[in-house]
């Protein structure tokens, strides 16, 4: 495979941002019919290094070779029109247009001058059945999931002849069938040599498809390797760049030793429920321990923190709080009973990205203060600047806006929001979503020094091994309905999917 | 440092736009930096300008906070009609000779008539709010609703008829002067700092802003942003009474269907020229202020420049379109130096 050509090389690449060099001296080569693994932490440059592949930033030096020929992409268009496909990390597709619309906008069919609709649709069919999908393409795009919303992007990227096909973490959405079925497709692409360069956080998913992986550090480039002659330990070293302890991936026994369900618990929720959304559970969270919520997609770990944080109001069922009964009917008024919530989705609901790191971390403590206990801007500057060193924020400014960090780093900041309005309970979904291993680990890390603290924590992951690694007790769901608690100390990934496929019969 | 980059930022374009517009009057105008004293009072073109602005001014800044939570109201102009309905005939006022001296009196005292105008002006764009915050319309729909019915109540309140005040003491607010420079700008001053407080020295702006710019993040955090976006376009709606006090005083009348026309444009011109974007989130409002100036010297221009009636609103067109190319950053980088985005950053 050496001998053979690369269809893509890029050499030297360097990239600056105000204040930050984000790549310096990168290289990446692609072959016809390999997929290709691009790994590295959060801010290590790999969406850089996509984005000034796609046309999307251009580049301050370096070549750019496609098929043997220099090439300086300055638009999406132009890079699309040599070759080169690229699906997103966040699905960017239009809702509220049509599958088939979605997968041929800019490039619509024409006759007789008009847009022809019936080809437009034929082909879209022909293009999503290639993945092994049927759907109603005239219907907006809006009424799938994200799995198939990931899927018609796509078929969109595949549908421009594309010869070159850029995954930005494809999967961090999916579950593993969708993953699994994504794969597939994935083969079916590298049997017909295109070349894939699939960037993603999951290990396992990365020795499951690549052939070939390039990793990446603090924006330089570390090494290129076969997937098969690099063992995972090694490729961790590689991207976090000392060594870490196998063990830290492994249950820490001992852990949740001595905390004893002692007394009340802080939240308990009873019979909480909400017609079509979750069938009514119970529920106690107590303070200085971590609840892991267990399931699998769309199993209600959601639907529950948002009935606990008064984001949708339940119908049925009560809860208590240090055994008071409480009306959790607004985000605003359980920010005000100490209450904390990190939502699933950083992007759309977490994070304000145009607003300064300084103005996203103080905006919970101040609205919880209200309108009139106005904190100053030297105290904001203050608090954020505490906060940002306590958690390691990689930032050179607490006023730059929070859209230029890392999603690690933004997940970072959602958390000092959280902290710094000293709440009682936080309630994480999906906290180390899209953010790579190292991140990961401090983000777990944080979670069980805060609970140390006395804080009740409630936790939820689809990876059940992360669960099993915070949680002191773990409540599993499955079909939006509580179907039993697990102990953390003695569970198992295994005893968790066995409760989950055992009342399946 | 930063501040003065943020200032360079967001009111360099417009302050020169309002510089180039008032030479321009220089040019063809030499009068128009002179000002005279008259009775201790100030007087000039520059003093027309800003006294005639003042209305525009004050419904600019309410406009300002709306379209920073990502919102329009469309409806101030009918507000400002239905306020100086309301106040007109409350105070109506009667000429009564007695005993050879003129008086005038009120049919209700001049306070609560004010209090009255103002209070139906909230519940104008507390109406709006519900609508938006409330029933979830979008901005323009929801507030299109007041401004097409706003009129009729307007009529309806005068009963069709253009009704004039005979009560001279209410003609101070849109005719009168204080230390030599027109009541109206101490209004406008008076409602600018009461905001530069609020969105400075409270939270109100950060609340706006990250309402704006993100509904659901702000709302996750524990921002009541329903609440906020209510009060947001009551607050509108009492902005527009104000002007609509200051219009109905300075004509001594209050016309249901004239009063205030198409100024919900010119308001949202004028928000637009200082720099807020409409799509939300960071805003200026003395950019806002500047923006209503800005429109109203160029109408002084229009005028004073002997264009003819027939194609005056062609040309104050085309310099709306000049001072928009001017102010689009794209174009700029274009034009100037394709780096101007990094430079300033560094």
């Amino acid at each position: 495979m050496t001998e053979q050509q690369a269809i893509l090389q890029m050499q030297g690449i360097h990239k600056r941002f105000p204040g930050v060099v984000a790549l310096k001296n990168v290289g990446l080569r692609l072959f016809p019919g390999e997929v290709h693994a691009l790994m590295g932490q959060n801010g290590a440059g790999k969406s850089t290094l996509i984005k000034v592949l796609t046309g999307v930033e251009s580049i301050d030096s370096g070549d750019i070779i496609l098929s043997g020929k220099p090439i300086r992409p300055h638009s999406v268009f132009e890079v699309q029109e040599l070759g080169i496909s690229t699906v997103y990390q966040e699905v960017n597709l239009c809702p509220n247009l049509s599958v088939a619309e979605n997968i041929f906008i800019g490039r619509f069919p024409f006759r007789f001058g008009r847009i022809d609709w019936k080809t437009m649709q034929s082909k879209a069919r022909t293009g999503l059945a290639a993945l092994n999908i049927d759907i109603d393409v005239s219907l907006p795009l809006s009424s799938y999931p994200v799995a198939i919303q990931q899927m018609v992007a796509i078929a969109r990227a595949l549908s421009t002849e594309a010869q070159v096909l850029i995954l930005d973490e494809p999967t961090s959405s999916l579950d593993e069938d969708e993953v699994e079925r994504l794969f597939d497709v994935l083969r079916r692409l590298k049997a017909k040599g295109i070349a894939i360069l699939f960037v993603t956080h999951f290990l396992d998913q990365t020795y499951a498809i690549s052939d070939r992986i390039t990793v990446l550090r603090n924006g330089e480039f570390e090494g290129e390797y076969l997937a098969k002659d690099l063992s995972r330990m090694q490729l961790i070293n590689k991207m976090v760049g000392r060594e870490v302890d196998e063990s830290s991936f492994a249950r820490q026994a001992g852990d949740h030793a001595d905390k004893a369900q002692t007394g009340e618990p802080f939240l308990a929720a009873n019979h909480l429920g909400r017609a079509g959304m979750l069938r009514p559970i119970d529920l106690s969270v107590y303070s200085g321990q971590v609840l892991g919520l267990g399931g699998l997609l769309g199993s209600g770990r959601t639907e529950t923190a948002h009935l606990l944080f008064g984001i949708d109001h339940p119908d049925s069922g009560s809860t208590k709080i240090n055994g008071i009964p409480v009306k959790l009917n607004s985000p605003r008024k359980a920010v005000r009973l100490g209450l904390a919530f990190c939502p699933e989705d950083r992007k759309t609901e977490g994070i304000i990205a145009e607003l300064s790191i300084r103005e996203n971390i103080i905006l919970a403590l101040q609205a919880r203060r209200g309108i009139f206990h106005f904190i100053p801007v030297s105290k904001q500057r203050q608090i954020a600047e505490e906060y940002i060193r306590q958690l390691g924020i990689k930032t050179s400014d607490a006023e730059k806006p929070i859209g230029q960090l890392s999603g690690g780093n933004q997940q970072k900041v959602l958390l000092a929001r959280w902290l710094a309005t000293e709440p009682k309970m936080l309630i994480l979904d999906e906290p180390t979503r899209g953010i790579d291993v190292a991140a990961k680990l401090e983000i777990m890390e944080l979670v069980k020094t805060q609970c140390c603290k006395g804080l009740a924590i409630v936790f939820i992951s689809s990876e059940m091994s992360e669960v099993l690694r915070v949680s002191d007790r773990i409540a599993v769901l499955r079909d939006r309905e509580k179907i039993g608690e697990l102990d953390g100390a003695s569970s198992d990934e295994q005893s968790v999917f066995c409760m989950i496929a055992g009342s399946e019969a | 440092m930063r501040l003065k980059n943020c200032f360079h930022h967001h009111l360099f374009w417009p302050c020169i736009t309002l510089v180039l517009l008032c030479l321009t009057n220089f040019f063809f105008n030499h009068g128009f930096f002179d000002i005279e004293v008259r009775n201790g009072a100030l007087y000039g073109s520059v003093i027309d300008v800003l006294n005639r602005a003042a209305p525009l001014m004050l419904v600019s800044l309410g406009m300002t906070l709306v379209i920073a939570t990502r919102g329009i109201d469309v409806s101030v102009g009918a507000t400002v009609a239905i306020a100086g309905a309301v106040v007109a005939v409350m105070i109506g006022g009667t000429l009564v000779i007695k005993d050879g001296v003129q008086s005038y009196v009120a049919n209700f005292p001049m306070p609560l008539a004010i209090i009255a105008a103002l209070g139906v002006a909230l519940l104008c764009g507390l109406w709006n709010g519900a609508l938006v915050a409330g029933a979830g319309m979008q901005p323009i729909i929801a507030t299109l609703i007041l401004m097409v019915a706003g009129r009729g109540v307007a009529q309806l309140i005068t009963e069709g008829q253009i009704v004039t005040i005979y009560y001279e003491p209410f003609f101070f607010i849109g005719n009168g002067f204080l230390f030599g420079l027109p009541f109206a700008l101490y209004i406008v001053l008076a409602v600018l700092l009461i905001l530069l407080y609020l969105t400075q020295r409270t939270s109100l702006g950060l609340f706006i802003q990250a309402v704006g710019l993100n509904p659901t993040a702000a709302r996750f955090s524990g921002i009541s942003a329903r609440a906020l976006v209510l009060w947001v376009y009551g607050f509108c709606g009492v902005t527009a009474g104000v002007a609509g006090l200051v219009i109905t005083s300075n004509v001594k009348s209050a016309d249901g269907n004239n009063a205030g026309l198409a100024m919900e444009l010119d308001a949202i011109l004028a928000v637009a020229l200082g720099g807020t974007s409409l799509d939300g989130g960071r805003f200026s409002l003395i950019g806002s202020l500047i923006g209503a100036l800005i429109i109203q010297t160029l109408t002084y221009a229009i005028y004073s420049l002997g264009v003819p009636p027939e194609i005056n609103l062609v040309v104050k067109a085309l310099v709306v379109f000049t001072v928009c190319l001017i102010q689009s950053e794209r174009l700029r980088s274009m034009l100037f130096t394709p780096a101007i985005h990094l430079e300033e950053k560094s």
